[in-house]
């Protein structure tokens, strides 16, 4: 129990809730309408004293998506520090602003220390600078730091304002060693702005501003990683104010680059920032040769964007459909459009059937569910397939949101009508409530999506926590919303854990609801052995999404419950003791034994290829076409359900039809996905010198260190004359006098988010998972590609490779790529060692959670091992003796590894 | 000479004392006794300012803090909650805030001290209350003017300022800002200490730190206690901040331990002490009421009961400082003591320098 907990040293802030900024966080918005000097409506508003309406700003900007809020009350017409102190305050009483931490801007320290007596939170202090020289800067570090504030130091001082990268440099890493050797500031508490200005200016000296801000930026994380950049978003595209249209891009495309430079957070208008992607390709080419300052000698692509900006229109475009069915009535046009899963037409006729029912529930309640009953129906007699059914259900989400504020409206007028009659008010009974989580350090979440819309669409009111949801969270908000059931997903391994731990607490905590469990990593012999002995009102291993509409029927009838739950219990008993049965047949060799049995190599007439370059490469935005045409399309059907062999599926004569509609769908938004660069690919390999030194130890020298990996060995005792394989085996032995190599990589597809939360927004679930799907296959695709390519030209120990896609997907090339927590290397913990070799979070574009789930969700990483012997296999359990010489090995606490290796122990 | 309290935190769970004013109503005063000889003419009733009894019945005070030691306490708080100009402002004695900090600090002092001698393996220590205050900088009193505030920071700053100076001129060895239900005033505590350190610039009185001084802290200064309050299930502070909100707001104190206290039961607290035990980047302490209070407004959670809670928490590896608040008494911190004594600490979490 009595673990040691590691503490991040991320920027940590508050207002009434915190916010942690942590490499994943990828990039604060910070609002900046609440500021005199930049918004003329709250410049208003301050002056006449409509301090209500100001709090309004304020409101949107945080609706808007701000993660902190800027205010600034410098104006000549002001008293600044009545300002400054009044805003706040009545800020303080307003929750859904003072939810999210401030920023105290201001150019006069008195306002900003006013200001910092208004606000129980951790503030950012905007700004201090050496402008005044350093005992003054130093001092009011000092006053910031006794409030507990962030500071954002602005690149000034004695001199003036840094314009050039090398003077931003050297003010902030000035600035820097001030601040933590004199003040005693940690290095995450520290903000540098080093100074956006205006470009396309048509003064030439402005043209390369935004490149030295990019290029200062890089630098200074490089410098003093810890920091973080921030700066004045909207400085940067001054000149073409009045024409917002480009200004947002110019934005756009600005923060693409210095967010990937590693610029931190932004003050920007949080309400109008415009998807990267989205912009159009001619425009964004334009914004990007001015940021770039590309192909700018005597302003010519600062001119080309003037008159560009000049004609900038809006386009739409036109479809004709088949629309015959749009003359029937407005309840078989529901109809169509929820089992046809279309969108078009759905306000329309959901007002239209509004209006002519009585109540807005009774539209919900008749045509709508009748429709849904219909896709149910169909669905469970195999005649629809669940791409499907997600896109009914988008459009079912559709109607509701139409409808939904009349409901709203009418269930207050009942509450009305009977708070003045004095009755009580009693509203009828909702569905049936069930809560689905991935559970806390998993980030993966495709088959819970896809659950919760098909349990939706079976008229389930579904509250999903989304990723990473601890256990407290989850069954906080379980009581919260009295839900009925509670589902768990889970895709790694260390989740099952999590999943024992939530039932127990579960348990400590008296609930007496159902607890279902899901996720590809975990089994029905799972849950039957490890989950249900810890909870006694229901444990259920769900397999599937269609299985999940029986499986919470039958929890949900008071009728059918006790039977199930008997029934499951039993089954489960018998599980328990089969599993215990069989676990005493296993025959364990002596660790020994097995170690001496390992694959035999004959070193003494192997040379080890030697790779082209040691150390790491990197592979940023690498061409989407060309991964795509490695895309392994089975899995993708089989996280829609649809199960078969690719391509035969697609001409099946049950799910054929369906899987080619899917397949088309899919296809299109992968076009799209490459033609509009919606998402990156990165990528890293690295080649090591490397030996084994003991029979599961191999040592990988870099140029800094040697880094010692530790490998499992199968024990369970084998046929005559078969090993008992580890890793290890694959690496020659220091005693050979050769040296051996390992390589290693890892894959990431950057850039999911903006656009899953966009389908989101449009309540878009089909389109959302198919790019979930997508992403992993990209991820995937892209392993192949790097590996095929390594074999080949990097490491170069095949020269002549004529393997088919589906070849590659049989995994016949020569050598292997096994993941750390996976058969052949079962222990999650070394992936440290292989990101370490790797260059790391910031290399990689990879983070670890405690569990040690990748993110972004679609990664993979790997050893590369040439040997021709090396082959792919599972180390299976493992027995005592094993265990604690691993643990000697790993220099790890006993607990910590059984935790990690429990999967494979008995 | 006498162990350091960073010493024994690394050793073992320490146990802060009980409730005061619990043990205080045991004694039935009386008008007359709490304003004694030297307040017989004051000119307001003083029944209830238990502070004052550290000058008018020090015996009683100094004695209570005995029972604590007895039982088995390794801190003891002083008896200071409302010591302050803000506050001694019901009792019209702001002139005597900082007169009453030094004389309950002495009566802490001399119990303390007493029970050190006659086991110096086991040195106790003496914490300096800094309570809440009657007035809040978060909160509007005027429900139709939420922008208003009854009172300003630098007025909290400048009470608590006095307070600090009497309690370390009366011989404290630590500064406990504790039942923090808004974040702001106890900021404004933080503030104040640290003003108050930097302006003496004060010598080391004790044992060196073993911890290197960090820069920006003075050498000398007296290590912090922070203790906030959840003051409901919305696991909320009064002022609306969460508890990771809350303690990230206090960082900067760089404080010895973080924890809660008041408001709550230990059966209520459980899941914050859990939480702050995996976030805290320093020690964690909690000292709960005896339950919550029953329709009589008194507390009757048994010593056992909560003793049995507290062992879990323990077991699980959450605490390094734990006690009582409202309804305590000797023989909860007794249990406390007996059960948790089996446990080791809490382990000082390893900040990692690097991403």
């Amino acid at each position: 129990m009595n673990e040691t907990i590691h503490i991040q040293p991320f920027l940590r802030l508050s207002g009434l809730e915190p916010l942690i900024v942590r490499p994943e966080t990828n990039f604060v918005n910070v609002g900046e309408r609440t500021n005199v000097t930049g918004s003329k409506k709250f410049a208003r508003l301050i002056k006449d004293g409509l301090y209500e309406e100001a709090l309004s700003v304020a409101r949107q900007q945080v609706e808007s998506g701000a993660q902190v809020i800027d205010i600034n009350m410098d104006d000549a017409m002001l008293e600044g520090v009545e300002a400054m102190t009044v805003f706040l305050n009545l800020v303080q009483a307003e929750p859904d602003i003072a939810k999210i931490p401030i920023m105290i801007d201001s150019s006069k320290f008195e306002i900003i220390e006013a200001g910092l007596k208004c606000v129980q939170g951790k503030c950012i202090v905007n700004s201090i600078s050496m402008k005044e020289g350093e005992s003054k800067f130093i001092e009011q570090a000092f006053i910031c730091k006794s409030y507990g504030a962030s500071v954002i130091v602005m690149a000034f001082d004695e001199v003036g304002q840094a314009d050039t990268k090398q003077r931003k440099i050297e003010i902030c890493h000035r600035a820097y060693k001030i601040l933590t050797s004199q003040v005693g500031y940690d290095p995450q508490d520290i903000i540098f702005d080093p100074n956006i200005f205006a470009i396309a200016t048509g003064i030439e000296e402005h043209n390369n501003y935004a490149v030295d801000f990019i290029e200062a930026t890089a630098e200074i994380k490089r410098l003093m990683p810890l920091t973080k950049v921030s700066g004045g978003v909207s400085n940067v595209s001054f000149s073409f104010r009045g024409n917002d249209h480009v200004r947002e891009a110019i934005h756009s495309v600005f923060l693409y680059y210095a967010i990937k430079a590693g610029m931190d957070m932004g003050i920007v208008n949080a309400g109008q920032l415009v998807v990267y992607d989205e912009i159009e390709p001619t425009l964004r080419d334009m914004c990007e040769a001015v940021i770039l300052n590309r192909n700018n000698d005597n302003n010519e692509a600062t001119e080309k964007l003037i008159v560009h900006a000049e004609k900038v229109k809006a386009k739409g475009k036109v479809e004709i459909k088949d629309e015959k069915w749009r003359n029937e009535p407005v309840e078989k046009r529901l109809s169509h459009s929820l089992v046809n899963g279309i969108t078009d037409y759905i306000d329309a006729d959901t007002e239209e059937a509004r209006i002519k029912y009585p109540k807005p529930l009774d539209v919900i309640e008749g045509p709508l569910m009748d429709g849904m009953n219909i896709v149910g129906d169909l669905f469970g007699a195999g005649k629809m397939f669940l791409p499907q059914v997600v896109k009914s259900a988008r459009v079912m989400k559709k109607a509701v949101a139409v409808l939904t504020p009349f409901i709203e409206q009418e269930k207050e007028d009942r509450k009305q009508a009977h708070l003045a009659a004095g009755t009580t008010n009693e509203e009828a009974a909702g569905a049936a409530k069930i809560l689905l989580a991935t559970v806390k350090g998993d980030v993966h979440d495709i088959g819970k999506n896809i659950v919760g819309v098909v349990l939706g669409c079976n008229g389930y009111d579904i509250i999903d926590l989304g990723v990473m949801v601890s256990s407290d969270k989850i069954l906080s908000e379980a009581k919260k919303h009295n839900v009925d059931i509670i589902g768990l997903s889970g895709l790694i391994t260390p989740s099952l854990d999590e999943m024992v731990h939530i039932a127990k607490e579960m348990k400590r905590q008296q609930m007496d609801l159902p607890l279902l469990i899901g996720g590809a990593t975990t089994s029905r012999m799972h849950t039957a052995v490890k989950i249900a002995q810890e909870y006694d009102n229901g444990v259920v291993h769900v397999l599937d999404a269609s299985r999940s509409v029986t499986v919470a029927g039958s929890l949900l009838s008071k009728e059918q419950k006790p039977d199930f739950l008997n029934g499951i219990k039993n089954e489960y008993h018998k599980l328990k003791e089969d599993f215990a049965n069989r676990k005493t047949i296993k025959n364990y060799l002596p660790f020994a034994v097995a170690q001496q049995n390992g694959a035999v190599i004959d070193w003494g007439n192997f040379t080890p290829v030697t790779p082209t370059f040691t150390g790491t490469k990197v592979f940023e935005n690498y061409d989407l076409a060309e991964i795509a045409e490695y895309i392994d399309w089975q899995p993708f059907f089989i996280a829609w359900e649809m199960h078969g062999k690719f391509p035969a599926l697609l001409t099946d004569e049950i799910i054929g039809k369906e899987a080619t509609k899917l397949y088309n769908d899919a296809k299109k938004l992968l076009q799209q996905i490459i033609d509009e660069k919606w998402i990156t690919a990165r990528g890293v390999i690295g080649f090591w010198e490397a030996n084994r030194t003991a029979p599961d130890t191999v040592i990988v020298k870099t140029s800094k260190e040697d880094i010692s990996l530790q490998f499992l060995r199968q024990q369970i005792k084998k046929a005559a004359g078969q090993p008992n394989l580890s890793l290890a085996d694959f690496i020659a032995p220091d005693t050979s006098k050769s040296t051996d190599y390992l390589g290693g990589f890892s894959v990431t597809i950057e850039g999911m988010e903006p656009h899953i939360k966009k389908f989101n927004e449009n309540l878009d679930d089909y389109n959302k998972i198919i790019l979930q799907a997508l992403g992993d296959r990209f991820a995937e695709a892209f392993a192949e590609v790097l590996h095929k390519r390594t074999r080949l030209e990097y490491w170069g120990y095949v020269t002549e490779e004529h393997l088919s896609n589906e070849q590659l997907i049989k995994e016949e090339y020569l050598g292997i790529r096994p993941a750390p927590g996976y058969p052949a290397c079962p222990d999650h913990t070394e992936k440290y060692k292989l990101f370490n070799l790797l260059g790391g979070e910031e290399t990689t574009g990879i983070h670890l959670t405690e569990s040690l789930a990748m993110y972004p969700a679609s990664s993979v990483c790997g050893w590369y091992f040439a040997n021709p012997a090396s082959k792919y296999f599972g180390v299976g359990k493992i027995n005592e003796d094993q265990l604690s010489d691993y643990t000697v090995r790993k220099e790890m606490d006993m607990e910590e590894v059984k935790r990690w290796l429990s999967p494979i122990l008995d | 000479m006498k162990k350091s309290i960073q010493d024994c935190l690394k050793e073992r769970i320490l146990i802060i004392d009980g409730a005061m004013g619990t043990m205080i109503q045991r004694h039935k005063l009386e008008e007359a006794d709490y304003r004694g000889e030297r307040f017989k003419d004051w000119h307001t009733d003083v029944k209830g300012n238990n502070d004052l009894l550290s000058i008018t019945q020090p015996g009683i005070i100094i004695d209570i803090h005995k029972q604590y030691l007895e039982a088995g306490a390794d801190i003891i708080e002083t008896n200071t909650f409302s010591s302050t100009l803000i506050a001694q402002a019901d009792y019209d004695m702001q002139s005597l805030a900082y007169e009453l900090n030094v004389a309950s600090a002495k009566c802490a002092r001399i119990a303390a001290d007493e029970y050190t001698t006659k086991n110096p393996d086991k040195p106790r220590f003496v914490a300096g209350a800094i309570g809440p205050l009657n007035k809040t900088l978060s909160l509007s009193p005027d429900v139709n003017n939420p922008g208003f505030r009854a009172v300003t920071f630098d007025e909290v700053a400048a009470a608590y300022t006095d307070q600090i100076k009497g309690l370390i001129e009366g011989g404290v060895d630590l500064l406990l800002i504790e039942t923090i239900f808004d974040t702001l005033n106890a900021k404004a505590a933080v503030y104040a200490i640290k003003k108050f350190f930097r302006d003496r610039k004060m010598n080391s009185p004790q044992t060196p730190s073993p911890f290197p001084l960090p820069p920006g802290e003075i050498k000398g200064a007296l290590p912090i206690m922070i203790s906030g309050t959840i003051t409901d299930a919305s696991g909320r502070t009064l002022s609306g901040q969460t508890l990771e909100a809350f303690y990230i707001s206090l960082m900067h104190a760089n404080p010895i331990s973080i924890g809660l206290n008041c408001a709550l039961g230990a059966m209520e607290m459980r899941p914050h002490i859990e939480e702050l035990s995996s976030i805290a980047n320093c020690y964690t302490s909690a000292y709960p009421n005896a339950g919550l209070p029953n329709a009589f407004g008194e507390y009757d959670e048994q010593p056992h009961e909560t003793a049995h809670i507290i062992e879990e928490w323990a077991a699980n590896g959450w605490l390094n400082i734990v006690g009582g608040c409202c309804g305590t008494t000797p023989d909860h911190i007794k249990h406390i003591a007996d059960e948790v004594a089996k446990f080791k600490p809490r382990l000082l979490p390893v900040l990692e320098e690097a991403l």
